[in-house]
């Protein structure tokens, strides 16, 4: 069961969304959008996408720099006021994650024009992520000081999944059932990237920081063409 | 000197009379579709008035446009880091009911109502929810001034004129009002285009023509907030933004746009403009506002030069193209002419789209309930007690400059005065010549005025530059890809994603 979980879930998860976020990206580009809802509904959405918004955000690079530098967050952690400016602050970015997607699930409920653009797909977001967000605020609450204990239990496991050498027996053996759900709604959140709207999380536009302000672009520019060796200018095509 | 084309337009709003055939023509071509109901790639407006969305020209609630800032310019409401911070909710995005909520009304009712006293009504239902509604707005709402002047009032080109001169201008028996179609504008400093998080706005080199590619496009909704004249449109169905496409396909083929094909009033002019795209940054920078008309008008560039052809051939535009320009009738109302300008230039996106401003009927007066037209006695004194005050005017068309306005509107009169004399011949000879002198204006000008505005076929309002139609197709894409396919461009259903 365990094995099924942790193991093969994941890895499933993984490959679905390596392979349909690609495929979507390149086939299906003009269902990659946020639907925003905005322009429906402006108001209530301001407080709930915002402090849903940021809260993820902020927890999304949180729990990456605890993945990617484990020693970094100990050796800070040292200090037990550190340890508790760090617990607190992830804590409350959830709180403002939690309270965020509860008025975006309100929101969706009561206003009308919303729940005209809300599809199958919508409510499933909106349930995993209250699973993922409610799982890991328990986790923080009950399991204290999670920034301290993941590098015993979690960076291993989720390490050995991405070296491909899945070792399951720290996580099998944490007593913790909202961690538990943590891990595995965390690979389904990833495993529905393809499907649903979190396909635009993958195409936030950092590139517009480096980018020139005005572009303008020729279907067909004589002049690149004749100052250069190729004479067809843009893509190349499939078949000719 | 960085030779670029790009198709410009006028629209000669004496000509106007507020049919909206060019906004229907529009719709029933591009927008007839879930989510895009609402949008009016092409509307008219009454000036004054609030238009659409009520009360677009507002900067301070809408944050349009660019902004002076130091030597430069700087998006009001966008930008990188404004853009970036407020991508999870743009404060300044105009929301549906800004617009209007769209609506049809249940035809089917009048048929299946039982028989009863009264009679069987179609009621307004909405397009976005399917439910009754009643109607609150449309997007042509205070048209002819919406039956009241509330609307005049709510006008923010007023902000140059005293509450005294607006209390005058009020007047019911005073009030005039003319028609403004708008379309976009297809400028040369595009904000929709900078403020684009995701790149998926783009200027076409060959033409100039804006585009939002839909594949592209993630509904960050930047444009809607960047463009000062709203007319990029959030499709709330597909998620992804919409704008006037020119109707390039048609122009491609050696069609006008459909709203200017359509048009009744022919008030419509299409042609190319050649301008020098290394000095668009230095002209949206202009110092002072009241500069930024000459600024424009500067970058256009003279077709017939043979400096400035020489460096478009190096610069890849072909041969048709340049005649085009040389034939071009925005070429010459704008350049030759001097009497059509552009529309809120202080908004510093360079627009390509310029109006002839009205001259009739705020320049008649009535008197003792006597409809005067004009009054040969004064030269100029129509202007002076235009019922359509210059400053509203210059603040349309001139960001304030109110000599601009004035000289176009001499202009426009001399040659009225000029075709009075030839036609009714009840005006002296030297009262002409006086106003034809003080513009400086000769007789061939006059006529050449004269001609293009009210005898024009439809090849002198419309010169279209070829696309070269053994390249219009490759211009999308490459033939053999489609081959044994349908059609050509966007070939994906616009459903909503998911």
């Amino acid at each position: 069961m365990n094995y099924l979980l942790f193991v093969v879930f994941p890895y499933a998860c993984l490959s679905i969304f390596l392979i349909g976020s690609i495929y979507r990206y390149k086939n299906r580009a003009f269902t990659v959008s946020s639907l925003s809802s905005q322009f429906l509904e402006g108001k209530k959405l301001f407080l709930a996408s915002q402090l849903f918004h940021w809260g993820l955000f902020t927890l999304f690079f949180g729990h990456l720099i605890a993945f990617l530098f484990p020693r970094a967050i100990l050796a800070w952690n040292g200090q037990p006021v550190r340890l508790l400016i760090l617990e607190v602050t992830a804590f409350v970015f959830g709180l403002s994650a939690f309270i965020g997607v509860i008025l975006l699930v309100w929101r969706r409920m009561t206003d009308r024009r919303v729940q005209i653009v809300t599809s199958k797909m919508d409510v499933v977001v909106l349930l995993v992520l209250l699973t993922q967000i409610i799982s890991g605020l328990s986790v923080a609450y009950y399991n204290r000081w999670g920034s301290s204990w993941f590098a015993a239990f979690l960076t291993p496991y989720v390490r050995s999944i991405f070296v491909f050498d899945p070792q399951i027996d720290a996580i099998a053996s944490v007593n913790s059932l909202s961690l538990k759900i943590h891990v595995i709604s965390a690979f389904s959140i990833i495993g529905l990237i393809p499907f649903t709207r979190f396909m635009h999380f993958l195409v936030y536009p950092v590139d517009y920081i480096w980018r020139s302000y005005q572009q303008v672009m020729w279907n067909w520019d004589r002049r690149d063409i004749r100052t250069s060796r190729k004479w067809r200018q843009g893509e190349p095509s499939k078949n000719n | 000197m960085d030779v670029r084309s790009q198709v410009s337009m006028v629209f000669h709003l004496d000509k106007c009379i507020g049919c909206h055939t060019c906004s229907i023509a529009c719709k029933n071509v591009w927008t007839d579709r879930k989510g895009a109901e609402y949008m009016w790639w092409n509307n008219v407006e009454t000036k004054p008035g609030t238009g659409y969305p009520t009360k677009w020209e507002n900067q301070d609630i809408y944050k349009g446009g660019w902004e002076k800032n130091g030597n430069s310019v700087s998006l009001k409401g966008a930008g990188k880091l404004r853009g970036l911070k407020n991508i999870f909710h743009n404060p300044h995005l105009p929301v549906l009911d800004d617009y209007y909520e769209p609506w049809t009304y249940k035809y089917e009712d009048l048929f299946t109502a039982p028989e009863g006293d009264d009679q069987p009504t179609a009621r307004p239902v909405s397009l976005v929810t399917g439910e009754h509604m009643d109607v609150q707005a449309g997007p042509n709402w205070d048209d002819d001034l919406g039956g009241s002047i509330d609307y005049a009032r709510q006008d923010v080109n007023f902000k140059d004129l005293s509450p005294a001169e607006q209390e005058v201008m009020f007047q019911l028996e005073r009030m005039t009002f003319f028609y403004l179609p708008r379309i976009c504008n297809h400028c040369l400093n595009p904000a929709c285009v900078a403020s684009c998080p995701s790149g998926a706005l783009y200027k076409r080199g060959e033409d100039g023509v804006v585009l939002i590619n839909q594949q592209v496009c993630r509904a960050w909704r930047m444009c809607v907030t960047a463009c000062p004249y709203k007319k990029s449109y959030y499709n709330w169905h597909t998620g992804k933004s919409e704008k006037c496409i020119l109707c390039y396909p048609r122009l491609e083929s050696g069609q006008a746009p459909a709203c200017m094909h359509q048009c009744v009033g022919r008030i419509r002019y299409l042609g190319v403009m050649l301008y020098d795209a290394d000095k668009i940054h230095e002209v949206a920078s202009t110092e002072k506002e009241s500069d930024l008309v000459d600024a424009q008008l500067g970058i256009y560039l003279d077709p017939f030069d043979p400096e400035v052809i020489k460096a478009a051939k190096k610069n890849g535009i072909a041969d048709s193209t340049i005649v085009a320009a040389q034939k071009s009738p925005v070429y010459k109302f704008v350049k030759e002419w001097k009497i059509a300008l552009p529309l809120h230039p202080e908004f510093r996106t360079i627009p390509n789209l310029f109006y002839v401003p009205a001259l009739m009927p705020g320049m008649a007066t009535v008197q003792d309930g006597v409809y005067e037209e004009s009054n040969p006695q004064f030269l100029w004194g129509g202007i002076d007690n235009n019922r359509m005050p210059v400053k509203y005017l210059s603040s349309l068309f001139s960001a304030g400059n109110t000599g601009k306005v004035v000289e176009v509107l001499k202009r426009l009169m001399a040659v009225r005065w000029h075709r009075r004399q030839v036609t009714v011949g009840d005006v002296k000879q030297d009262v002409v010549d006086k106003a034809m002198q003080e513009v400086s204006l000769g007789k061939e000008t006059a006529d050449a005025i004269f001609r293009l505005t009210s005898l024009a076929t439809f090849d002198e309002r419309f010169v279209i530059p070829p696309a070269h139609r053994e390249e219009s197709i490759e211009m999308l894409e490459s033939t053999a890809d489609v081959k044994g396919s349908t059609g050509f461009g966007f070939r994906e259903k616009p459903a909503r994603g998911w």
